[in-house]
């Protein structure tokens, strides 16, 4: 304790069904009490402060939420935290590494991927799944890919300019 | 938005599910793909005192054919497993069809046919296809096993006639006699809105003649709509314009469509027949495309 004092939550009522979860973020173990009911976006973000997964539009839609879960893009506003026990969840907080960005951040990056940053987050993730399985897409096939992440900005261009320079690269970094 | 508090329960067996069910007493939920009873939950539109979470039961992400060509797909097969499937695409022009245009990608990563079926949405692309496809499930409850024909499954919007405690372990698409020929086609506002008209067409030929045939509506009704009418007209012959037309006619009878923000009825019973008309004339041998 750094002070004299630490302010506590209540003690939840007894009857109120709690669970104990091993998520591992990022890499990294992380544990927590929760109810049920606990959507998994909340728990990175209120629970873990990974405030870099956003919530938007909460029904399903926009796709600004997605994570990958065990490598696989999933909308974390439609998953419950509790069904991540023992699974590996990537949110873009784990993206870059210890002194550089991931390819796919770089491109967004270079190619002006982005305007306001809400949906990135999203768009990178669904992006780097997407070519780990289609490491040469075609521009049609990266719209595709896409199609359930939504961007109010730009209008997608850059996005896909973005995801196929990212493409160019990682093939780079493959062959080399 | 949080949902309501529920009971959860994980369990590692089928039968331990059942039992589950059966202890929730009406009360209880199956959870599978969740990517449309998370969204009702959040909204509150459901709130059962238990979810039943069955991703963890073994053995249930299958997709498989029989030898004799029946095709079972597993309560855990995902969408994006059937939109992958290479022997879908080699053996099921009606399911390859659906499965890319069903809700987004990220949703098809986690959502499942079987509880698509379930869900009993009218706006539901499954229900359309397995009803055009002579489809059942198997349920298993706690008195054994049964089949339950898909155009019997649905009693009308999100209800289905599944007992309280039975779980819909897998789907099955019979084994074709014929050449399976056919599509799906949908028309949406956006990628992931809820379908405007989605057509589901399933035939199969012999010696060039139309053998069986199912025609399944999507979104024009207050459930599932099973164009019978419709696919009769293309029995015991082969595919002709005439036929063709007439099939069109007969399902764009058959839809109830509403006049909505999607569309007015009228503008909806006319992309039902002009989707019966290009799903058919598609088919490899159809003579259709000559008139």
């Amino acid at each position: 304790m750094s002070s004299l004092f630490a302010e506590v939550p209540p003690e939840p009522a007894s009857d109120v069904p709690v669970r104990r979860v091993t998520i591992n973020v990022n890499g990294e173990a992380r544990t927590a009490v929760i109810e049920p009911r606990l959507l998994l976006a909340h728990l990175l973000r209120q629970g873990f402060g990974l405030t870099g997964t956003h919530t938007g539009c909460d029904t399903t839609n926009c796709g600004v939420c997605t994570v990958l879960f065990d490598g696989t893009p999933i909308k974390s506003c439609t998953m419950l935290a509790v069904q991540a026990d023992g699974h590996n969840i990537l949110t873009v907080e784990g993206l870059a590494g210890a002194s550089e960005l991931h390819p796919v951040q770089e491109a967004f990056k270079d190619e002006h991927g982005l305007q306001c940053g809400f949906c990135t987050p999203g768009m990178m993730l669904t992006a780097k799944a997407f070519l780990e399985t289609n490491p040469d897409p075609t521009e049609d096939e990266v719209r595709w890919a896409l199609s359930g992440n939504l961007c109010r900005c730009t209008g997608y261009q850059n996005i896909v300019k973005s995801v196929l320079a990212a493409a160019e690269k990682l093939r780079g970094q493959a062959g080399n | 938005m949080y949902p309501s508090r529920f009971r959860y329960e994980a369990p590692r067996s089928v039968e331990e599910a059942i039992a589950l069910l059966h202890q929730g007493g009406g009360e209880a939920k199956v959870l599978a793909g969740g990517q449309s009873l998370v969204p009702m939950l959040k909204l509150r539109f459901a709130s059962p005192e238990m979810l039943v979470d069955i991703n963890n039961l073994p053995g249930l992400d299958y997709l498989r054919v029989d030898a004799d060509g029946t095709i079972r797909i597993g309560a855990l097969c995902r969408h994006a497993d059937l939109e992958k499937s290479t022997l879908l695409a080699a053996h099921q022009p009606t399911m390859a069809a659906a499965a890319p245009l069903v809700a987004d990608p990220i949703v098809r990563n986690r959502g499942t046919l079987v509880g698509s079926l379930c869900h009993a949405d009218p706006q539901g692309d499954w229900a359309s296809v397995m009803i055009a496809l002579g489809g059942h499930i198997v349920a298993q409850g706690p008195k054994g096993r049964r089949k339950i024909a898909v155009a019997d499954l649905m009693k009308g919007p999100f209800q289905t006639v599944l007992a309280y405690d039975e779980l819909a372990i897998e789907a099955v698409v019979p084994a074709p006699k014929g050449v399976a020929g056919g599509g799906y086609l949908k028309l949406e506002r956006r990628v992931g809105d809820f379908a405007t008209v989605g057509v589901a067409i399933a035939i199969e030929t012999s010696a060039g003649s139309v053998i069986r045939a199912g025609i399944g509506l999507t979104g024009v009704g207050g459930s599932t709509i099973n164009a019978v009418d419709a696919a009769g007209a293309l029995l015991g012959g082969p595919l002709t314009a005439d036929t063709i037309a007439r099939a069109s006619e007969l399902a764009a009878q058959a839809a109830q469509p509403r006049s909505d923000h999607r569309g007015s009825a009228t503008y909806k019973r006319h992309i039902v027949s002009t989707f019966v008309t290009r799903i058919l004339t598609s088919v490899p041998d159809s003579k259709g495309k000559a008139a």
